[in-house]
Parts: structure tokens; sequence; C-alpha cells
């Protein structure tokens, strides 16, 4: 089966953001840039299907600028066999997205769709879930464990109560969280193989989808900072502040 | 201004989250009705027509959404709330599965875990792992909204006496089937609504440590918590995460215990009012937003502590 995995160039998770001091975004100039961390465990999901049998071939999507090419290079390298790049410099949200994601998918025809749960630049945690509904799909969000089973796969969920499984008829969504798997490295042979494996590059105007943002960001400020405090010398200081200082116990 | 809350319960109990989201509401301005949607859930209709602040109480009582299950519930929301102006949820497991479909069968934006209403279509939100803070205006006839609940102070849960009215429309998409479920059983509070919450991270070295953790809670009346890394190895189960991609807490105090503070771990309790580091690094990222912070070894830190609170408690 076909396996669509749709993957998101992100500020790297170890950069300290910061605000522009206009309050018009945070600043990406010269910013290290990579795969958002829940499309890497996208991947390496898809990537374990293929290995095991399940999937016979993965495609990977991306829907950005030039340079989220990279990611979907990278995503060549760790063991996906083609990519769609969906080019464009505009800010594009997530139901604009999911939009443009349901024409690949009506291309495609895959059995199974994987994206991460959240960005983790605009913490949106949508995208899965629109396109699961413009697709009339079931979906699997907050994937811990998948398992294909004929037509149909089993999504174990991490919930807030705590885990929950669901059977989808499949074409389905399924959006990963944290714990479904570790993601591998890529190997440098690999990376060098991936130049070579096909992409195919297209506009959203080509797909015939209005990108139009129907969010517009007023403004972006810093967070107020909290001030660090003090250090106690031990336990019974400690108790001592809790209850005669700040009163909270 | 027309109002849809979506209610947050288990069948028997409505959820404190959605008294938070009707003071959303609140702040919106309008009318306000709540639909509870579940199977059996009589009991959760009642209580959320007692909430202050609530217009009518819409029920959907069908085994179709006695799962919750996102393809049943984004049909049936999509179509009772495509006459409102707001549709909100709190941004919980639930919430985050639903609305996304409703929004995309209503052809409009979410606007996701707001913290602050500024006006009808202009809300705030944490973006970035909450380093920076967007207000953001929505230009749809109708907005779909995820509430961050700890942002709002509860509205009262009695006092209200909001009509009750039973909805027969079932929609049952036919896409998905619960298979089971592994709650967590505690006698604890609510880790999203607790006042006190003790987490511990991966200086806890396993599992069984987290028993000395669970005895200070109890002391303290707070609820268990952990960082990502405590649960990826196996200490604890996810529910117990706290941060950018797990539950967001914002209790009175906060204990952090054998936690570094990376960012995505702030993101989910920089807003508590009170926070504690006990902590062997010095350096620790996490002394930066503590309140009170001590420098040693937990292993002999949280012992002491579990004493010194038997003293004055
Ligand atoms: C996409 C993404 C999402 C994430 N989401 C989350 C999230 O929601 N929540 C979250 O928490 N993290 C999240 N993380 C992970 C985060 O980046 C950190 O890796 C994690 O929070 C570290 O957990 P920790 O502080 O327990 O472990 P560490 O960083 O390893 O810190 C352990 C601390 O324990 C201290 N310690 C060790 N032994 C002792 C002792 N005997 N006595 C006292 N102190 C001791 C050490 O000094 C150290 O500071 C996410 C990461 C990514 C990439
Ligand atoms: N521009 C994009 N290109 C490719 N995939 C995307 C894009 N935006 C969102 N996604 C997918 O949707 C997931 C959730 O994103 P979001 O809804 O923005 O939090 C991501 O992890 C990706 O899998």
């Amino acid at each position: 089966m076909k396996v669509l995995v749709a993957v998101k160039r992100v500020i790297d998770y170890n950069v300290k953001v910061r605000v522009k001091p206009d309050n018009t975004g945070v600043d990406l100039a010269n910013v290290k840039m990579a795969m958002n961390p829940f499309c890497e465990i996208a991947v390496e999901e898809a990537v374990r299907l293929k290995e095991k049998g399940v999937a016979s071939e993965i495609v990977v999507v991306s829907i950005g600028p030039k340079a989220a090419q990279e990611q979907i290079r990278t995503a060549l390298a760790l063991g996906a066999d083609r990519g769609i790049h969906i080019e464009t410099d505009e800010e594009v949200q997530s139901l604009e997205a999911a939009k443009l994601l349901k024409s690949v998918v009506e291309k495609e025809e895959p059995k199974l769709v994987i994206l991460g749960k959240q960005s983790i630049d605009s913490d949106n945690n949508q995208t899965g879930q629109m396109l699961a509904a413009l697709t009339g799909m079931g979906q699997g969000t907050f994937a811990s464990e998948v398992a294909v089973d004929g037509e149909k796969v089993n999504v174990t969920r991490e919930i807030d109560g705590g885990l929950m499984t669901v059977a989808l008829d499949l074409p389905a969504v399924v959006t990963t969280d944290l714990r479904l798997n570790e993601p591998r490295y890529a190997s440098l042979p690999n990376i060098m193989k991936a130049k070579k494996k096909p992409l195919e590059s297209m506009s959203p105007a080509d797909l015939g989808v209005d990108i139009a943002n129907r969010l517009s960001t007023l403004k972006v400020e810093a967070p107020a900072a909290r001030q660090a405090g003090v250090k106690v010398a031990d336990v019974a200081e400690l108790v001592d502040k809790l209850k005669n200082e700040a009163k909270v116990i | 201004m027309s109002i849809l809350v979506i209610a947050e319960h288990d069948n028997s109990s409505l959820k404190q989250a959605t008294l938070n989201v009707v003071a959303t509401a609140k702040a919106i301005g309008g009318d306000i009705d709540v639909l509870v949607a579940g199977e059996n859930c009589g009991a959760v209709a009642e209580a959320a027509a007692k909430a202050e602040g609530v217009n009518k109480v819409l029920v959907a009582d069908n085994a179709a959404y006695g799962h919750f299950l996102a393809e049943n519930l984004g049909e049936l929301v999509a179509e009772v709330g495509k006459g409102y102006s707001h549709i909100l949820a709190a941004a919980g497991t639930t919430g985050k599965d639903f609305m996304p479909r409703v929004a995309a069968l209503l052809d409009v934006a979410q606007v996701s875990d707001i913290i602050r209403v500024e006006s009808e279509d202009t809300f705030v939100r944490p973006i970035y792992a909450g380093n920076a803070i967007a207000t953001v205006k929505a230009s749809d006839a109708i907005k779909v909204i995820t509430v961050r609940p700890t942002a709002f102070d509860p509205v009262a849960a009695e006092g209200g006496s909001a009509a009750v009215e039973q909805l027969d429309a079932v929609k049952d998409a036919g896409l998905s089937t619960f298979v089971n479920e592994e709650l967590a059983k505690s006698d604890r509070p609510d880790l999203g609504s607790a006042g006190i919450v003790v987490s511990g991270g991966r200086g806890m070295q396993n599992g069984d440590n987290f028993k000395m953790l669970e005895q200070v809670a109890d002391l303290l009346g707070a609820a268990v918590g952990a960082s990502r890394a405590a649960v990826d190895a196996g200490f604890v189960p996810n529910d117990m995460q706290v941060g950018q991609t797990g539950k967001i807490v914002a209790p009175q105090l906060y204990i952090a215990v054998g936690i570094s503070g990376a960012i995505q771990h702030l993101a989910g309790m920089s807003d508590s009012k009170v926070i504690v580091a006990i902590n062997k690094d010095e350096e620790a990222p996490i002394f930066q937003v503590a309140d009170y912070g001590l420098v040693a070894d937990l292993f002999e830190a949280v012992p002491q502590l579990e004493e010194e609170l038997k003293k004055v408690l």
C-alpha cells in the first residue's frame, strides 16, 4: 500500500526563539531550520511500515519555500521513495495546508496518510484532522502505536486520561505523538542516494487551491518574563518560605 | 452573538474545563449554549444546566458519541454549530481531536489554544512553545476556537438554571470504532486543574522512585506530573507529561524535581503562581524560572521535604 507523509520545515527545536523588535513575528533570519520533530516521527513510522512489508511506496510532501526541499531530501534519505514539493513563499495556515494535501491525496490515493500531531512553530495541532474531514477519512490522532491489519488500521492514541485504541477503515489519517517511535538518523550513503530520488514541484495554483490566510496576526510579543527567585539553603527553609512567605501550603 | 460551548465530560460528570470555557464565552459576550454529546450523559447535562451564565443545554445522547470519536462529533458539532457565531471547546485531547474537523467541515479557520479574548474576533495565543505570544484576528463568519482552560477562571458550577433540550439527529460517520482504553486510575486531583503539582524528571532514575513524589503529593493534596524524558523512559505513563506537547498546568504551586527546565517543559508550567525547583545542578535552566530553588540531591531532599511537611501540615 502507498503511504503519504506530510513534513513541515520549521525552526529547529533547539533554537532560542526571539521576537522581532517591531512585533511582527519571530526572527527567522539566519536561524537553523529543520524538519518538525513530529514529522520525523511520521517519516520513521512510514519507513518501518515499508520495512515490515506493509507499505510498498512512501511519498513525502512538503508545502513551503524552495528551501523546504531540504526537508523532503532528508525524508528521502531516511527511506521515502519520492517527493512532492508544493512551493510557495506565502504563509500557509492549517486549513489551506489541509486543502493542498487533499488535492495530493486525490491524485496519489494513498491508503495511509501520516502527519505530525503539531507543528512546533504554530503549535496548531489541526492539519491532520482537517485533512481527514475534507477527504472523508477516519483519523487516529496523537498515535503511540499503529497496526495495519488488512483494510483496517488500529491506532493507539495518547489521550488526557491515558491511552485509547480506535479501529479505522483505510484509507485513514494518522498523526504522530512522541512515543510512536524513535526516529533514526540518515546515513551518508543514503543522503547521497536521496539526491537522485524523484522530486516533483508544483504551486498551490497548479492544484487550484486558494491559500489566502483566514487568520491575520496583528502582533507577536515576547512572553512576560519570570524573574528568577531565591535559592534556599535547605528543605526547612523551603517549607518555611512556602508556608509563611508564598502562603501556598 | 451566540456561542456554542462543547462540554468536556466522561458521560457521568462534567469536567471543570467546561466551566473555564464558559468563562471564555462570557469574555466574548453573547448568549451561551452548551452542547453535551455523549452516551447516557443525562447527569452531565444537568450539571451543565446549573453552570453560571448558560442559556440552554443541548443534549445529543447516543452510542455514536459514547467514546467521543472525532468523526462523529465533528459532523454533529458542525451541524449544530452552523447557527452560532463562535464554537468553543477546551484544548484537551478530545477538543484537539474533533474541533479541527468541525472547522474544516464549515470551511473556516480554527484558532487553537487561546489564552485571552481581545474582542469578538481577536484572540491571544502562545506560539513557538510559548516563546512568543500572538494576537490573531479571525475573518471567518464562524469562529472555531479551542481554549486553554488554565488561562480563564471558571464560572460558578452552581446557580444557573438553563433549559435542557434533547437533539435527536444522530451523526455516525461509520469511519471509526472504539476498541479499548486504558485509563489511569488515581485518587489524586486532575493534573490540569490541581492546585498543587509535584513533577519528576529524568533525575528520578526509575518509576519506583516516583513513590517518593507521590507521598509528598498526598500530603499536599497535589497531582503528580512528569517531564517528557521521564515518560519516554517509561518511569510513568504519558498522561502525566507536562509541557508544550503534553498537559498545560498553572497551579498555585509547582514543584519540579530532577527536571532541567527545557523550553518545551517550561511551556507547560511557567504560568504557575509559585515554582519550586529541586535539582543538583545549580546551572539547570529551571532555576531561571523558579521562585524558590534548592540545589540538592533529590534523593536526600525529597524525603526531608516529606518530613518537614508532616511537621507543618
Ligand atoms: C517536539 C518536542 C516536544 C517536546 N515536548 C515536551 C513536553 O511536552 N514536556 C517536556 O517535559 N519535554 C518535552 N520535550 C523534551 C524536552 O526538550 C526535554 O528533553 C525534556 O523536558 C527533559 O526532561 P528532564 O528535564 O526530565 O531531563 P533532563 O534534561 O535530562 O534533566 C534531568 C535533570 O535532573 C537533574 N538531576 C539528575 N539527578 C539528580 C539528583 N539525584 N538530584 C537532583 N537533580 C538531579 C539533572 O541535574 C538535570 O537537570 C519535547 C521535545 C521535543 C523535541
Ligand atoms: N506546510 C506544511 N507542509 C507539509 N506538512 C504540513 C505543513 N503544515 C502542516 N503540516 C503537517 O501537519 C502537521 C500538523 O501541523 P499543524 O496543524 O500546523 O500543527 C505537521 O506535523 C505536518 O505533518
